[in-house]
């Protein structure tokens, strides 16, 4: 990755406390196992409470039926929690040879290929997270683990922690709010502007990766921030199973933008509940890009609670082979003059599947309120699929909704037209598909933009002829 | 080396199972411009796409040699590597892929990896060419034809000739729906590559093109074949004429294919 890697000296394995904080829990899900989570964790009393009503509610509610097929999905064969210096216990060996090879085509230094694959635990980029810390610190900024969050900002967490996304929003949701285990908390204080994006990639913090990580961000009145989270190297893990929670609140006249590169090894079911709350004039933006996975079910909402609140989805999805990305959008206009912009690229190849699924609700108040919603899917060959589900609720006749739809194929002429030039089959396609997402590549920070453009280069190799 | 030799030998060319051209002939060497007339409907555009390898049509019969070597062998690429182009009557439109990036990879597609030229080579060579064909300098970074009028798109064909220096062009109705401004511009363009080292096929049904760029040689085609060569004076006496005096002495009612002589 084009990121400043430290040296490889710089960096060691996680090992020092293995004696000590050996932990895993038994495979499968019990009311022990989410007890003993946080028990590892210390945790207060109210979030035990939390976990265990959470892990009712799990129980009680059905698997989705729509979306995906999560038929193959075997909760009993998910380990829960491992406790960090466990995980560094994968060897580099173990590690497949296409994951291998994926992170030489990329460029990634061995260093960070062994953060990446899981062999170690921390990936030490001490010097560059402490200078920022630092200047953080100093505009009154929280950005830390959310583990070490409940620890140090209770009071906090507390006032905001599962009140966008309850445990009983979906199966799920449910499931993530009695195992979570790491993610992201961030409070930027009022009028506080970040000017840098913040990334999770420089945090030295093995659970950042988690399988059930819970991100939690509060951008307060007048403030700003762009989170980062993420990478384009695959994510190689055994576990198959991802099911993030993203909470996100953004105050009056504030702004936020979350953006999400995540490619998944192909075993995984990546489910992702992400919702945001905008108050009067906020901005919130999210970009998510969703590559790999077995199945990815993720649509991004916004709930445009005070009046002139404005939000953006701008996603892509590429599924290959054996692939399924259900993604899309949720809107929720529940004030007046509120607007939002949904832009879904997706990409299906070698028959790979890809649906846009999105809800854009205009509720009572939403007078005046506009949504601009725009679906372009390119098919890359024959046995590819590609779906639009699109579902709009009006209840205020006073609003504007338009929304575009197109698939398109890899067009003959335009091959004749860029080979007529001597451009080979490959490389024209590879221009034709990296033009179509440019819409997406261009909002991405630059390194994260020149890695992503080298990893559709790379999946697109051998999906010709 | 005097320039490149385009032979065309019988070429028998069907779409989608009907018979196009029925047997073309013509010999086009550097330093020769061929002026390809004909009234609409008569395998003129045909000619163009076949030339170049457009996967729709089929070749039946017949031979395309570039300097001896066998043309329709090539994939699409490999034919624009050895010197072929062809300027498109309808430019493709592709969303996302600046102007400048795309011809920066076709000029890149023709030189050997590690001899990519040089960025400030290319912009220096790119500005002066637009400037030559008055087109204004943001097309560069507009996405390639995207938008486009159809006098800018056919701007950006001779821009891209200009740029590739082909050793034998094709222009396929480079013309059409350009006014007569537009026209000349492109007309001077065209004129500016003359050399031996460059040999250029023009389609047309206008007569009007040729008033600024002269051939050397001028064929009629109806119903896919070559009917009658000659040289300039031919094209003026279209101009003055029209095809009628043509069908009339060949013995013609429709110029157009499927129709049997």
């Amino acid at each position: 990755m084009a990121k400043k890697a430290p040296e490889v000296g710089d960096y060691k394995y996680g090992f020092h406390d293995r004696d000590v904080s050996i932990f895993r829990t038994e495979r499968g899900l019990t009311e022990n196992v989410v007890r003993e989570i946080s028990r590892q964790k210390d945790e207060p009393e109210w979030m035990l409470e939390f976990r265990l009503k959470a892990f009712e509610q799990f129980h009680s509610m059905p698997m989705p039926q729509w979306g995906g097929d999560l038929n193959e999905l075997d909760f009993d064969e998910i380990t829960y929690y491992v406790k960090p210096s466990e995980q560094s216990e994968r060897s580099w060996d173990e590690v497949p040879e296409e994951i291998k090879q994926t992170f030489d085509r990329l460029g990634i230094p061995e260093a960070e290929q062994k953060y990446l694959a899981g062999v170690s635990a921390q990936y030490e980029s001490e010097v560059v997270y402490h200078n920022m810390e630092k200047e953080l610190e100093e505009m009154g900024v929280v950005f830390k683990d959310t583990d070490t969050a409940l620890r140090e900002n209770e009071d906090l967490f507390r006032e905001y922690f599962g009140k966008v996304i309850p445990p009983s929003d979906n199966k799920f949701s449910a499931l993530n709010s009695a195992v979570w285990s790491g993610g992201s908390f961030i409070y930027v204080p009022k009028n506080t502007k970040v000017e840098t994006p913040l990334q999770a990639y420089f945090r030295i913090n093995s659970e950042n990766m988690g399988q059930f990580e819970r991100t939690l961000i509060i951008v307060d009145e007048g403030a700003s921030v762009h989170y980062v989270e993420g990478c384009t190297a695959p994510v190689y893990t055994t576990n198959s199973l991802h099911s993030a929670v993203v909470e996100i609140f953004v105050k009056k006249d504030a702004y936020c933008r979350y953006t999400t590169i995540q490619n998944w090894a192909n075993n995984v079911y990546n489910l992702v509940t992400k919702r945001a709350s905008a108050d009067a004039n906020a901005t919130m933006e999210w970009v998510d890009g969703n590559l790999g996975s077995k199945l990815t079910m993720k649509y991004p909402a916004v709930l445009l609670k005070g009046e002139g609140a404005r939000g953006m989805t701008l996603s892509i999805a590429l599924a290959g082979k054996g692939q399924h990305q259900d993604a899309g959008a949720k809107m929720h206009h529940l004030a007046p003059n509120t607007s939002s912009t949904i832009v879904s690229k997706s990409i299906s190849k070698q028959g790979g599947k890809v649906t846009y699924r999105g809800i854009v609700h205009f509720g009572k108040k939403a007078d005046g309120a506009r949504s601009n919603i725009e679906c372009d899917t390119l098919i890359l060959d024959n046995e590819s699929i590609s779906d639009t589900i699109p579902y709009n609720e009006v209840l205020n006749e006073n609003i504007s909704l338009e929304h575009e739809a197109k698939v398109s194929k890899v067009s003959e002429e335009q091959l004749f037209y860029l080979m007529s030039r001597g451009i080979s089959e490959e490389e024209a396609t590879e221009m034709i598909v990296m033009g179509f997402i440019e819409p997406f590549t261009k909002e991405l920070p630059m390194e994260y933009a020149v890695e992503m453009n080298r990893l559709i280069k790379f999946e697109m190799e051998g999906s010709i002829g | 080396m005097a320039g490149s030799t385009l032979e065309i030998k019988d070429l028998h060319v069907e779409i989608e199972g009907e018979e196009i051209l029925k047997g073309v002939n013509l010999t086009i060497n550097g330093g020769e411009f061929h002026a390809v007339m004909g009234p609409n409907g008569t395998g003129k555009s045909t000619l163009a796409s076949a030339i170049m390898g457009h996967p729709k049509y089929e070749i039946t019969k017949g031979e395309v040699k570039l300097d001896g070597e066998d043309v329709l062998e090539m994939e699409v690429d490999e034919r624009a590597q050895a010197g072929l182009f062809l300027a498109m009557q309808y430019p493709s439109e592709i969303s996302g892929v600046t102007n400048s990036d795309f011809l920066r990879s076709s000029i890149n597609a023709r030189r050997e990896e590690g001899d990519e030229i040089p960025l400030m080579k290319f912009i220096k060579e790119m500005d002066a060419t637009m400037d030559d064909l008055e087109i204004d300098k943001n097309m560069a970074q507009r996405y390639l034809n995207e938008g486009f009028s159809g006098g800018e798109k056919k701007r950006n064909e001779i821009l891209q000739l200009m740029m590739l220096k082909p050793a034998i062009a094709v222009l396929d109705e480079i013309d059409s729906g350009l006014d007569i401004d537009a026209l000349k511009v492109v007309a001077n363009g065209i004129n500016k590559m003359r050399s031996d080292e460059f040999g250029c096929l023009i389609i047309t049904h206008y007569q009007r093109l040729l008033d600024y760029i002269t051939p050397d040689h001028v064929h009629v085609m109806m119903q896919g074949r070559v009917v009658k060569s000659g040289g300039p004076e031919l094209a003026q006496r279209l101009e003055a004429e029209g095809y009628d005096w043509i069908k009339d002495e060949l013995g013609i009612d429709d110029e157009t294919v499927g129709q049997k002589a």
